[in-house]
Parts: C-alpha cells; structure tokens; sequence
C-alpha cells in the first residue's frame, strides 16, 4: 500500500499520482504512445522518402522477392506475395487499432447507458433490461458476429453509392467489423455500471440534488456517470485488448479483414498458413505476433494500473 | 426453493433464447440451399423447402421447431441432410467435452497454484515472473499456440502426433493450445482475488488470533478468492465443453466446435439452434452449480 496522499488533493488527483508511481503502467503508457507516433509517421516518411524507398516499403506492393529473411532492405522480412512485412505491420496496426478504438467506445456507450437506466430507474425497467442482457449472454456471441455482418453487409451491398465505388464498400466492411464488435462487448460493461449506479443512487449527494430538483438525466450524467469514470475506464483498458484479439480470431476465420487489407490477426494468420516442415519463415509469424502480444501486454498493463490507481473493487 | 425456482426460470428462458435465436438466423440474408455444389433447379429448391416446412411463415416453423423439440428432436440438419442434429451431436459432443475438460483439467492444474503463489511472493521475482506468464497465456491466440506446438514436439522432435484424436497420446497438444489461455486467466483471477481478501477484516481477525501467515493464506484468503474464479469458471466451462473451432479445426477433431461456427454460415438453422440451446442449458445449469459452490464456499451467501 502506498504511503497516505496529501488530503489536498481530488480523489482523481490522488489516483493519478499513484498510477505515476506504477512502473509497468507508466511504460506501457509510453509504448502506447511511441506505437501510434509510428504509426502515423510511417506513411509519411514512405511518401517523403525517394520513389524506390517507397515502392520497396509499400504494403500492398507485390514483387519477386518472396520471403526474403529480415535484413538492411526489408528490416523485418517479406511474405509470400514479396510485400514488406514492417510496413505491413505498421499498416495492419492502423485496422487493429482502430478495430480496438471503435469496438470499445461503441460497448462503452451502450454498456453505460443500458446499464445506467437499469440502475437508475430500477424496479421493472431494470429487471426487463438485465434479463434482455442475460439472454444475449446466453447465446454464442460468434452468431451475432456473422449475422450481424452479412445482414448488415448485404443492406450495404444494395446502396446505389456502394456500388459505384468497390473501395468504400471496403472501408463500410471494416466499419461493420467495428461495430459489431462493439454491439456484442457490452453485456459485461451493462453488469458493472448497473451495480455501481445502483449503490450510488441512494447516496446523499444524489439524493440532495433530486431533493433540488434535478431531473433524472441531469443526476445520471452530472453525477452518477462521473463517479463511475474510474471503473469505467480501467475496464475500457481491459476490454481493448480482448477486442483486438477477437478480430484476429475472426480473421483467422475469414470473416474479419479481408485482403488486401491486413490487420494483426490476418498477418499472423497468414504467418500461421506457411508453416511446413521443410523450411519455416519464422519471420512471419514471430512479428506480427510480437507486436500483438505487447500491445496486448501493455493494454492490460495500463488496465492494471488504472485499476489499483483508482483501487478498484470487483 | 431457490434453486427449484431458478431451474423453473430457465424453461421460459431458454424459449426465449430459441426465439431470438431463430428470428437472428432467418433474418440473416441467404438459405442452407445458396451454397450446394451444384445449383438446384428452381422445381428442387422449392421441394426442398416444402420437404423441411420452410415455405412456411416464420411463425408457424417456430412453433414445429419448438414441438418436435418438446419430444426432444432437434430435427435433420439442412446441410448434412442424411443426419439428424441429435446425431451429430451424440457423436462430436463427447469428444468435444474430453477436449474442453481436459482442458478445463489443465487450466485449473496450472492457474490454480500459479495465481497463489504469485500472489502469496507478492512483489518478489516468483510475482513477476508468474505474473509475465499468466499475460502472455492470455494475449497469446491459441491458433498461433496450435501450429507452433505442433512444430516443436510433432514435426521437430517427433514426440506426439501432429493431429487427430484416439490415443492418449493425441490428447495432450490440443488440450494445451485449448486450455493455456484459461489458465492465465484462472490464476490472474485468483491472484487479484487473494491480494484484496488478505486486506478483509477477517483475514487480519485470524492473524491478530495468532494464525502462521501460510494457514491464513489457504484457509482463509484462498478459499474467498475461490470465489470469483468458481464464477468464472461457470461460462468458461460452457464455452470449453462446446468445443472450440480452431482448435478442433487445426488438429483435426471431430467435435462439435467445428460444426457451430459451419452452422452460421451454412444457414443450417436447425443445426445452429439445436447447438445454440446446448450451449445456452450447459451455461444456465453451470451457472446454477456457481450459485450453490458460493453457498458452500463463503457461509455469508444466503439465497432467498
């Protein structure tokens, strides 16, 4: 336990400096943030640099030099197709990324408003709502997944717009990818925002200013979903993580990202395909999955942290 | 008369269940006949719905489905048309639940001791080096664990068989890459748990009674973070017993993990909602098992 905070401060006040004192947490932060920097600056330096550096780099560039071994010309390897694997990776970041992002703060705002009206309201709403979340529960969420996509994917294929342009076909697939992600990541969110709303409703501060007058959205987002900011937010840290590996779950499947875009779980996958007994290009499974696996380290690290900074009681 | 009441909750639940998961397949776009080798003629495909009652409204199929699994027949599946759901599951789900309790077996053998001894060494170098572990277990997906294992102890060294089920000696590579996530999970779980009971007051009740650091450990901080592990281990039991797609799929196994994910994109209705209900009665009755290990495990829990 850390030594008693000056009472000075706000209770977020105290929880970041003890999420400072947190090592791991701290570096994980940075790796974070050294990662999107990388990732944003790649494509820029692909395109300042000289005409040959950047065909060499592009991601979706095919050529002959199939499976080169990482080296001075294509640092981390090549794969099948002769594209350069660290731009594949930098690139395929972007997906899983933004897959992570997107999938989270949809189950973020589903999860705290279907949970925060079933706290809120209590009495039938709350019991109607939380055995809707039950019932999803009980049912394999891989079904959701697929009927979400096709369904959806096939309204999409019909809209005029679509079908003028293949490419933003493309992108609306992967914004679905998102989405549905997100839609079946938000039982667990609904659960712990509803006992905490629950628990916070009879407090007295809420109760002076229902006492006052407020009605009931101005108390739930002036003070119940503030207070449950801390909770929240380690649990956004934990539910990335399980997001993105999920899409590369997909993608191993085929029904995720589909090529030519890469995410991390379709490089892997891809690594995973050329495994034969004769000759093994390590290359192509052991980046990919390295970067995925510290992303993830550093993911949860963070959530970790956040969560003994505002100590967070399960 | 709590527990009788929970299991008389569970049939209408599990009606519901089988409702919405029958409307979420019918809404989906496409039949079980898009995807034939040969395209039917028009004349077949419409004897072939009328042969399995989908030319009906939704409705009325809803209600033959739900009678005919009154008597406890799930129906032919539309895919493998020579098979009935029952049979395919008769055959796949007892290899499916060695697998996943095998699995299961695995991941409480490692992940039990793991999480209590990172979290008895708190802070020392067994904490941290378990603690790595447990992460990289649960950030590692089994279809990179899969190949990786087979190259190590079948293709390199020649130790174990690369794939397929029958021996025990092809048990051993699919319940690893199946159950190692679990166990980082379980001991993650349980090392959280035991860190905050070690703060509760009966905890320091029993030590300020003069009770060794090791007993107080596991009698009393243990036996609490039981706890969240025992309910976690309800739906992850569910999942495990149902089979796993990439793992049964990598290795070969003919389970009935496979055939749930087929089921989807085959628009096997009748397959998808006879596995849907299985996994949906395995989650409801774990979950009432995790609801009587708490009475036993934590003397305060009462049911009204």
């Amino acid at each position: 336990m850390s030594e008693p905070a000056p009472s000075h401060l706000s209770p977020n006040q105290r929880a970041w400096r003890r999420f400072k004192q947190n090592r791991p947490a701290v570096g994980s932060a940075w790796f974070l943030i050294l990662l999107l920097l990388a990732i944003s600056a790649w494509p820029v330096a692909l395109h300042l640099s000289g005409p040959a550096f950047a065909r060499d780099h592009n991601p979706d560039q095919l050529s002959d030099a199939q499976f080169v071994p990482p080296g001075a010309q294509h640092w981390l390897g090549t794969d099948v197709h002769g594209r350069d694997l660290f731009s594949r990776i930098l690139f395929g970041a972007q997906i899983s990324l933004l897959v992570g992002v997107v999938g989270t703060v949809v189950s973020l705002v589903i999860g705290v408003l279907w949970g925060a009206v079933a706290g809120y309201v209590g009495g039938r709403t709350d019991s109607f709502l939380m055995r809707i979340v039950d019932v999803l529960y009980s049912l394999p969420s891989i079904i959701f997944v697929i009927v979400l996509l096709t369904t959806l994917g096939d309204l999409l294929k019909q809209l005029p717009l679509v079908q003028n342009s293949p490419g933003l076909a493309g992108s609306l697939r992967v914004m679905l990818l998102f989405v549905g992600l997100g839609a079946i990541s938000w039982l667990t969110m609904a659960r712990i925002v509803r006992g905490q709303v629950l628990s916070l409703r009879t407090r007295s501060f809420v109760e002076a200013s229902r006492t006052l007058g407020a009605g009931a959205p101005r108390i739930l987002f002036r003070h119940i979903i503030p207070n449950i900011f801390g909770i929240v937010i380690t649990y956004l840290a934990l539910t990335m993580p399980a997001i993105i590996l999920y899409e590369s779950f997909l993608s191993y499947l085929g029904l995720g990202v589909q090529p030519p875009m890469a995410s991390w779980g379709t490089l892997m996958a891809e690594g995973v395909s050329e495994i034969n007994p004769i000759r093994i290009y390590w290359w192509l499974i052991l980046f990919p999955g390295a970067v995925l696996v510290m992303t993830l380290l550093a993911l949860n690290f963070l959530g970790d942290g956040l969560r003994d900074a505002w100590d967070i009681k399960n | 008369m709590y527990f009788l009441k929970r299991l008389l909750f569970a049939v209408p639940l599990l009606v519901v269940i089988s409702a919405l998961a029958f409307a979420l397949v019918h809404l989906a776009p496409g039949g079980p006949f898009d995807r034939e080798r040969t395209p039917a003629s028009p004349e077949i495909e419409r004897n072939l719905k009328a042969k399995y009652h989908l030319d009906e409204p939704v409705w009325k199929q809803y209600f033959r489905y739900l009678g005919d699994l009154a008597h406890g027949d799930f129906g032919v599946s539309l895919k493998y048309r020579n098979h009935s759901v029952n049979d395919i599951i008769a055959q796949g789900l007892p290899v499916s639940m060695l697998l996943g309790g095998l699995a299961f077996c695995l991941a409480t053998a490692i992940g039990l001791p793991a999480g209590f001894i990172t979290a008895a060494r708190r802070g020392r170098w067994e904490d941290y080096a378990g603690s790595l572990l447990a992460l990289l277990a649960v950030c590692v997906p089994s279809f990179v664990i899969a190949p990786v294992l087979i190259l190590i102890f079948a293709i390199k060294s020649n130790l174990l068989p690369v794939a397929l089920w029958g021996s025990p000696w092809h048990m051993i590579l699919p319940p690893v890459a199946l159950g190692l996530y679990f166990a980082g999970k379980i001991s993650r779980i349980l090392r959280e748990g035991m860190l905050q009971a070690a703060q509760s007051e009966f905890v320091t009740a029993a030590r300020a009674k003069g009770l060794g650091e090791n007993a107080l450990l596991l009698r009393h901080a243990f036996r609490i973070a039981l706890l969240p592990v025992v309910s976690y281990s309800g739906p992850m039991l569910a999942d495990l017993l149902t089979g796993s797609f990439i793992v049964e799929n990598i290795f070969q196994i003919p389970g009935i993990g496979v055939f749930l994910v087929n089921s989807v994109t085959n628009r096997d209705y009748t397959m998808l909602l006879g596995l849907s209900l299985l996994y949906a009665v395995l989650l409801i009755g774990l979950n009432l098992l995790v609801d009587l290990a708490y009475t036993w495990l934590d003397p305060r829990v009462k049911y009204e």
